[in-house]
């Protein structure tokens, strides 16, 4: 079982890459601990920037290094960093084009027991409603790696969401390859496909699991983009398997249910279920408690799977 | 309450929290021990409050703007009667009200905070309202010292002076800790009460772990005619807790069984001698 959290991964990957790369920054809002970048802080005290407990601040700051040839990374709750500086990313990182990584930890409801203002279940609608915004998750340590990697390479603002703990593997190494905006088929099937993103990819491939034992042949696939949507993924899978499920940390209203939705209302319209966290102030509890109130599980994705196609689940 | 009588109930309020920080294996241990004895002078000799009618129109309002620290608030309201004390044991539990900061389902709970830096605007509009209406509430918002570099503080503080709210007391939790260790290290704020006297407000220094001091500043709002009043109460963030005062990682650490014992053996001896002080008069 993995017990490297991704921000750790971030911040080793960030770390080994700044040694190359003068450019890179990472700023923290009293955020470092949380973010795990203390390490970071400490190796390159000339390429960290922290700007106290100020949201606002600290995007307009990133704005304006990156306007000036730096390519700064912003390591702050995903809660606060997506809602409390929306309008700084909207308009001095997506309007204005500047390259800025924004990392939102603690993602989703990470911050089980802290209630609604520390759940962050609405920050993919807004992020995705942003023109010109990139949007992704990583489902593990080896996705987070390359997609750090890549996204140091990548010009223009992204907003990457990340959870708090270590999260078992999905990937057997980082020997895949990672794509900006292409999906990645885990499991071929041809009965139904279940779309997920994120910490939710290894629900899903517990599914299939089950599944499989139900004789029922299901598509697995892990949209780290969600925008911009591999739309092209969507269809096929909405074409060849008749059937789509959607499941994700998030609210039902705006994240990856709704951009998989919208392509296939439009395209490729078959029945389509969306499960995430209702339009309610999240329960408290822990992760694990929170999913399986909300049927963000193997079991119901199982269930809700069987129902869709008709049939009747044993026993 | 007596000044002593505040002080012994002051050390039960952090015993319960610890107690609960310790059964939930989460919280916010430095910032509840550093706030405590301001809340426990508000609730228990400053603010009009009457937990039989938590919603009566001339209550004082009290926001807790640096929403992380509720389990010294938790602790208190349960002692006041607000609800149930065995509820204290659900904090932070699966399916509770109880959780990790202030939630307004709960009875005597105001507003819910915990993003930082959105207290005192609300508690702006609460004073504005009792003026407007010519009602005679006070409104009191307590912030931390961390918390004042969010800019959403400074909007809040010029419409304060603006509006001439001598209804509303911000007090700031002034312990000098935030989670990434001295605030004057992460951005630093000093001369913190020049700030806020050039943004139009009548400000007291005061040691704010000291009860006397603190009921003396309390009570004496508001005192200048047309301009909110800043308690600026220096304190110990852990304070009580001799192991936990002024290391930052206590900010959210959660105290083993050991640490527990001390931290209640150290408390018990405080409470002792102010009740028995205080039963000698
Ligand atoms: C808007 C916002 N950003 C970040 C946080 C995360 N956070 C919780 S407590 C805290 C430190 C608070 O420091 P301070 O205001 O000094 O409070 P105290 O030291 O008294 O606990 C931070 C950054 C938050 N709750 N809200």
């Amino acid at each position: 079982m993995n017990t490297i959290p991704n921000r750790q991964v971030i911040c080793d990957t960030l770390l080994e890459l700044a040694q190359h790369d003068r450019d890179i920054m990472v700023l923290a809002s009293d955020s470092r601990g949380s973010a795990a970048m203390a390490p970071f802080a400490k190796a390159y005290p000339d390429q960290f920037v922290e700007v106290g407990i100020a949201e606002q601040n600290i995007v307009g700051i990133s704005a304006g290094l990156a306007h000036s040839g730096k390519k700064p990374f912003v390591t702050s709750p995903a809660c606060f960093l997506s809602m409390r500086s929306i309008e700084q990313i909207k308009v001095d990182v997506a309007y204005s084009g500047t390259n800025v990584k924004l990392v939102g930890i603690s993602g989703g409801i990470s911050y089980g027991a802290l209630g609604m203002s520390h759940h962050s279940v609405q920050d993919l609608a807004v992020a995705r409603a942003i023109p010109g915004l990139s949007v992704m998750l990583p489902a593990d340590r080896h996705e987070t790696k390359q997609m750090i990697e890549a996204l140091v390479q990548y010009e223009g603002g992204v907003y990457v969401r990340i959870g708090r703990n270590a999260v078992e593997d999905v990937y057997e190494s980082d020997a895949y390859e990672f794509t900006i905006g292409k999906a990645v088929t885990m499991r071929e099937g041809t009965d139904v496909t279940i779309i997920a993103a994120g910490e939710t990819v290894r629900v899903a491939l517990d599914a299939y699991e089950e599944l499989k034992e139900a004789g029922v042949s299901c598509r697995i696939i892990n949209m780290h983009t969600i925008k911009p949507l591999d739309e092209d993924a969507v269809i096929h899978a909405a074409k060849e398997t008749g059937h789509i499920i959607t499941v994700e940390e998030h609210s039902v209203l705006g994240g990856l249910g709704a951009a998989v939705a919208e392509v296939v209302v439009q395209y490729a319209p078959v029945p389509m279920r969306i499960i995430g966290i209702p339009d309610e102030p999240a329960i408290a509890g822990k992760t694990a408690e929170v999913f399986k109130h909300y049927g963000i599980s193997s079991d119901n994705l199982k269930m809700v799977a069987l129902h869709m196609l008709g049939k009747q689940e044993k026993n | 309450m007596e000044i002593r009588e505040l002080q012994a109930k002051a050390a039960q309020i952090r015993m319960d929290l610890l107690q609960m920080i310790f059964r939930a294996k989460t919280g916010h241990t430095g910032g509840s021990l550093s706030n405590t004895d301001i809340i426990t002078a508000l609730y228990y000799r400053i603010m009009n409050i009457d937990p039989a009618q938590p919603k009566a129109a001339d209550r004082d309002r009290f926001i807790l703007s640096k929403g992380h620290s509720v389990e010294s608030l938790w602790a208190v309201l349960a002692d006041k009667g607000f609800f149930e004390k065995e509820q204290l044991a659900t904090f932070s539990q699966f399916g509770t009200k109880l959780i990790g900061h202030p939630n307004n389902k709960v009875p005597g709970i105001e507003m819910n905070t915990g993003a930082l830096g959105h207290g005192l605007a609300v508690a702006v509009g609460m004073a504005l309202a009792a003026k407007r209406d010519g009602v005679r509430y006070r409104t009191f918002c307590l912030m931390g010292d961390g918390e004042q570099a969010e800019g959403s503080v400074w909007e809040a503080a010029m419409a304060g002076a603006h509006y001439k709210l001598d209804n509303l007391i911000a007090i700031i939790d002034r312990n000098r800790l935030q989670i990434s260790g001295s605030t004057e290290e992460v951005m630093g704020l000093d001369p913190l009460e020049d700030k806020w006297r050039a943004f139009g407000w009548n400000v007291m220094v005061i040691d704010g772990n000291d009860m006397q001091a603190l009921i003396e500043s309390l009570e004496a709002v508001p005192s200048v005619p047309g301009k909110p009043t800043l308690v600026m109460a220096n304190t110990v963030k852990g304070k009580g807790v001799s192991f936990a005062e002024n290391v930052p990682h206590w900010h959210h650490h959660v105290p083993n069984e050991t640490e527990l014992e001390q931290a209640l053996t150290e408390l018990s001896a405080v409470f002792e001698f102010y009740q028995t002080e205080g039963q000698g008069r």
